[in-house]
């Protein structure tokens, strides 16, 4: 008999490291039958629960967990007609051992392909962006409905609708169950990108105490390792990790004792993970030498170059803002959008003095995609009062304080109003 | 295995109405090898037409009471349904690809319930 604490955490360890390996290889089996793998993938981790205790924790969590997910599916292909009549093949499958001490069936466990198929599958054009976050993180990751629900501020029934109209697109539109050929990748690759940074960037709030969701950013972590694991000649695929490695380093930094927010200027640098910033740059390092033989450095390892240009930085007087500048041209060489032009503004205020990027960011008010952005207002208000224009600054404060939803943010807005304008 | 998906084409009626017969004889050719292409490739066309103009379109309309009859489309818009496709396709990407090459502004594309 083991403790039930033990056989819990087991479990719980197994459920975020071989969720995605056992679904993918019983997708597999199932040729792609996303819905069915989801069901079999659950109850293998119910029986988990039930078995573990008695008969022991496995040498081997994830293929003990993998061949009774298998066997489950083989079970219902015999019991269930539909499913009979769709895998005929599968009816006289052997029932594969159960996964303890001894047994090898290396060729069960999910391979390469089958997490990659999962992914790329999960995060595919046809579906809606908010469809491919919510499908990653619960068949990828195996979190709950609920937990995604909650963690984008959704009841829980339109989240399960959402899941389930998404599983439902995939079989009857025909989305193919497999990773794009050549020409398809580079763009697709970067929808799995995207996708995995969007489920970072969530985890990175201003609302609550630490502004952090933690279970969104080890989330997004470990997609990213998985995938610079399996894509590892992908630059943008290294370029992603090393962005989330470099961001995340400055968590702990990213708040006071208090909860308010604490930015990029004042962070007090000893608090930033080094070895998180060193496992950044050296994936930056890898990322930059394949990338050059072939074609120019993508978004996310550029971005990533900006926040290790950051981390480097002994303070923020000491950053190589010309160094940052050059980053944020090539940027918008292979990604122009507006917000990069905002970003690049307020480097070249620091690289060339302020009222430089005012005149820039000035020119980027103009544009329409940019008016519900706090960040922008907030931008100019910064640069004007450094630059002793008080009553300037505290009109943008004003503006950007009417675009930011409550929390840290608008707390720090609010205080810097007041150095500006006591009376604000 | 294949799905069967329609291939819904929209387009502006207001350009369509301005077309030379020239550019008429253009877009059938360009059609034309669009449909060389998808057979080249392995799929198969299983019908396809072009339709009159919204204009000449009639919508009944049946619910509560008697069936209203009204002059015009079911639905309103700058780009107006013009034609379709029905294509057995090996799945989804396939026919994006289609979709794609396929010379219109607007497709849709929507898999056909399997019946029979």
């Amino acid at each position: 008999m083991h403790d039930s604490v033990e056989v819990t955490s087991a479990v719980e360890q197994a459920h975020r490291a071989e969720w995605g390996l056992v679904l993918a290889s019983v997708a597999r089996l199932l040729g792609g039958d996303l819905g069915t793998a989801e069901e079999c993938t659950q109850e293998a981790f119910e029986a988990a629960l039930r078995t573990w205790g008695t008969r022991g924790i496995p040498a081997r969590p994830g293929a003990w967990l993998t061949t009774t997910a298998r066997n489950r599916a083989l079970d219902r292909v015999r019991r269930e007609t539909a499913l009979r009549a769709r895998y005929p093949d599968l009816v006289r499958e052997e029932v594969e051992p159960s996964g303890y001490p001894g047994d090898e069936e290396e060729d069960a466990i999910a391979s390469v392909d089958d997490r990659l198929r999962l992914v790329f599958t999960c995060c595919h054009p046809a579906l809606a962006p908010e469809a491919r976050i919510a499908l990653t993180l619960r068949l990828v990751c195996g979190l709950t409905t609920g937990e995604i629900a909650r963690s984008f501020l959704v009841p829980e029934p339109t989240m399960a609708a959402r899941i389930t109209r998404s599983k439902k697109k995939i079989t009857t539109a025909g989305i193919p169950y497999r990773v794009p050929g050549g020409e398809d990748l580079p763009e697709r690759l970067d929808g799995v990108l995207t996708v995995i940074h969007l489920v970072f960037t969530a985890g990175h709030t201003t609302e609550g105490p630490s502004l952090v969701r933690v279970d969104l950013v080890e989330r997004a972590l470990d997609l990213a390792r998985v995938l610079a694991v399996l894509m590892p000649d992908e630059p943008e695929a290294l370029g992603l990790l090393a962005l989330l490695e470099l961001t995340d380093a400055r968590r702990a930094a990213r708040a006071d004792e208090h909860g308010h927010l604490v930015v990029l200027e004042h962070q007090d640098r000893d608090r930033w993970d080094r070895a998180a910033i060193a496992r950044g740059e050296a994936l930056l390092a890898r990322a930059f030498r394949i990338g050059r033989a072939e074609r120019p450095p993508g978004r996310f390892l550029l971005q990533a170059a900006i926040a290790g240009a950051h981390d480097e930085a002994a303070s923020w007087a000491g950053t190589d803002w010309t160094g940052i500048v050059m980053l944020y041209d090539r940027l918008l060489a292979v990604w122009p959008s507006p917000v990069v032009e905002v970003n690049r503004a307020v480097a070249v205020a620091f690289a060339d003095g302020p009222e430089h990027g005012l005149a820039l960011l000035d020119a980027c008010t103009e544009e329409p995609s940019l008016r519900s952005w706090h960040y922008l207002p907030a931008a100019r208000a910064d640069l004007l009062r450094r630059l002793g224009r008080d009553a300037d600054a505290a009109l943008a404060y004003r503006s950007a304080l009417a675009l930011v939803s409550d929390g840290a943010e608008r707390a720090y807005l609010r205080g810097r109003l007041r150095e500006v304008d006591p009376s604000g | 295995m294949s799905t069967r998906y329609m291939f819904l084409i929209y387009s502006d009626e207001a350009a369509m109405a301005d077309a030379t017969p020239e550019q008429w004889t253009e877009m059938l050719h360009a059609h034309q090898a669009w449909s060389g292409s998808v057979e080249a490739a392995g799929a198969k066309i299983v019908s396809g037409e072009a339709l009159a103009p919204s204009t000449t379109s009639t919508t009944i309309r049946k619910g509560g009471g008697s069936p209203v009859v009204t002059d015009g489309p079911f639905a309103e818009t700058k780009e107006a349904l013009g034609g379709y496709y029905v294509l057995d396709c090996a799945d989804l990407d396939q026919a994006l690809g289609f979709a794609h090459t396929l010379p219109a502004f607007t497709v849709e594309v929507r898999p056909v319930i399997p019946t029979g």
